[in-house]
């Protein structure tokens, strides 16, 4: 059982800054002459630097993945709930590392950075980023930190891609991947959602061919709808069912187009509080790399064969309500991990939240991450004997 | 029958050193682990029941939350040496469906089960009463045993179903027993494998 109580926090903490000067190639073709990734921090590195832990963060998310910020302190990390002192991953133990990706608007090298070679806002000419080049760029910050092989790297849905892809890409400097809520690629309905998302940024008068920084504007309309559609996907029927159903907001119908329904109201809020915070050209970049990703498809389709350098026990989890990654498609990863005869455990969590679920403190998930990170903090103190 | 799991000593018995084993229904993991620790196998786990699921983990073994009712279409062809499914045969609704998988997925399968036949049992039902005791612990209306044979019952499955019978093990009270075993065997242990080719 989880005994983890809700204050058991990382604590106060600061976001640091690394810069890069070594180009990085990028799968696109292009390259990237210099870049910096933002971080955090959380718990102490060892003597060995054994137990170092990369969270890496899905769609929407940042850095920012456990504790809070002294000056901010209702800014609580996006996974708090399972990373802190005692919790599933335990900081008392384990050196956990956030990083905001590249390409992002959190503070790491992207789209409204300014291009040193111009000194103006990259914007539209920002290069596609992939979730192989993310990876890349995380693995120089691990040599910046001093980390050549990670105790674990975890992540949910877009994150989780990550974990697997540096199973692939670094199979020597990882020990475990967590891999939760994921996909081995998407399916043309999740492109579509994506793509239905990107056309309402795209469409928005406001973009200006991605160089809307130049003209003051930010395509805030297409972003809030960007939001809205990806929201919908990340409930499942009977979660939305039971939040909202057909509630009206004043208890009556009134025959227009102001929100009516509760859910209505719930997308608009949902989608202006995004569209205020986010960057839309960071949007669309990260709709594409979600696109993109496809370890199976250089091998003909063969996913055991792209698996086939991983060298990583194996945490997959999924969720039966998650219609966006549903359980079967962790269920063909887990396939291609058997296929390659690795070490692998598997959680199908009957959780009612959908694709967010993996985000939420269902017992039953917090259990099998507990348990599974204990093995390898014991593997860690085994092998440091 | 008395002591934890009288099978699992017989089973390890049965499993060569360093081969890839299956477990289908593996509770907490222990079999694996034993196997492991003493065989260095290389084993997967099949458990439904979440609160097994971090115990698995636990000891160590590699566990797929799956439901063994719809068969084992994520495993390929004879990518195990054994396929085990112990103690939990008498409780599934597809028995017939799970033992075809056994064999399609493993060379050879193992299987224990409570053997309805033993005397005891047969006692309990001459006096009208379905049988209540240590193998049978439940009563008719609470038990999850839906799928109850005798030693004779299974050899007849297993005959029109082209399954051979490579080893079987009688046992009472952790001891295995020769003659009579249908009527003083109280837990079975079946070797067995495709009898095609």
């Amino acid at each position: 059982m989880d005994t983890a109580t809700p204050d058991r926090s990382a604590g106060a903490v600061t976001p640091q800054r690394a810069s890069f000067s070594e180009p990085l190639a990028l799968r696109c073709g292009r390259s990237i002459a210099s870049y910096d990734l933002v971080y955090e921090t959380y718990g102490q590195l060892n003597a060995e630097r054994s137990n170092a832990i990369l969270v890496c963060h899905a769609l929407n998310a940042s850095h920012h993945v456990a504790g809070f910020y002294a000056d901010d302190p209702e800014n609580i990390g996006w996974w708090d709930n399972i990373i802190g002192p005692g919790k599933p991953i335990d900081t008392d133990r384990f050196f956990v590392i956030g990083v905001n990706n590249l390409g992002g608007c959190f503070g790491s090298t992207g789209p409204m950075s300014l291009d040193p070679s111009t000194g103006r806002p990259y914007g539209a000419s920002f290069p596609l980023v992939t979730v192989e080049d993310w990876v890349a760029a995380q693995a120089r910050l691990a040599d910046h930190l001093g980390i050549d092989r990670f105790a674990a790297v975890m992540g949910g849905s877009l994150g989780a891609m990550q974990s697997l892809s540096w199973a692939r890409q670094y199979p020597e400097r990882l020990r475990h991947a967590l891999v939760i809520a994921c996909a081995p690629n998407l399916s043309a309905q999740n492109i579509a959602f994506n793509e239905v998302a990107r056309q309402a940024i795209l469409t928005d008068p406001d973009f200006h061919g991605g160089d809307y920084y130049a003209h003051g504007a930010t395509p805030g309309r297409g972003l809030r709808v960007a939001r809205m559609v990806g929201h919908i996907t990340y409930l499942s029927d009977d979660a939305m069912a039971s939040k909202f159903g057909r509630q009206l907001k004043n208890g009556s119908i009134g025959y227009c187009f102001e929100p009516e329904f509760q859910i209505e109201s719930y997308l608009r809020y949902q989608g202006g509080k995004f569209a205020e915070y986010f960057d839309a050209n960071t949007y669309l970049r990260i709709t594409k790399a979600l696109d993109y990703f496809d370890p199976a498809f250089e091998y003909g389709g063969d996913l055991s064969k792209a698996l086939a350098a991983a060298k990583a026990g194996f945490l997959v989890v999924s969720f039966t309500t998650d219609w966006r990654f549903a359980p079967e498609r962790s269920r063909e990863l887990v396939q291609a991990l058997l296929r390659n005869q690795l070490d692998v455990t598997y959680g199908e969590i009957d959780a009612p939240h959908g694709h967010d679920a993996f985000l939420l403190d269902d017992p039953r998930y917090h259990a099998l991450v507990r348990a599974y990170v204990d093995r390898i903090h014991a593997e860690i103190a085994a092998g440091a004997q | 029958m008395k002591g934890p799991r009288a099978d699992f000593a017989v089973i390890a018995g049965r499993i060569r050193r360093g081969a890839k084993v299956l477990d289908l229904g593996c509770g907490d993991g222990s079999l694996l682990r034993h196997l492991r620790q003493a065989l260095d196998v290389r084993g997967y786990g099949i458990e439904i029941d979440d609160a097994k699921i971090p115990a698995c983990v636990k000891n160590g073994t590699n566990v797929l939350q799956m439901d063994l009712e719809s068969g084992l279409s994520g495993f390929d062809p004879g990518s195990f040496d054994y396929v085990i499914l112990s103690l939990t045969l008498q409780a599934m609704k597809n028995s017939e469906h799970i033992l075809s998988e056994m064999l399609r997925v493993g060379r050879e399968g193992i299987v224990s089960f409570p053997n309805f036949g033993y005397w005891r049992n047969r006692i309990q039902l001459a006096m009208g009463r379905m049988p209540v005791n240590d193998d049978f612990p439940h009563h008719w209306y609470d038990t999850p045993n839906i799928h109850l044979c005798t030693m004779t019952d299974f050899e007849a499955f297993c005959a029109q179903h082209r399954i051979r019978i490579l080893e079987r093990i009688a046992l009472h009270e952790g001891r295995e027993v020769t003659a009579l075993p249908n009527l003083r065997g109280s837990l079975v242990v079946y070797r067995f494998g495709s009898s095609a080719g």
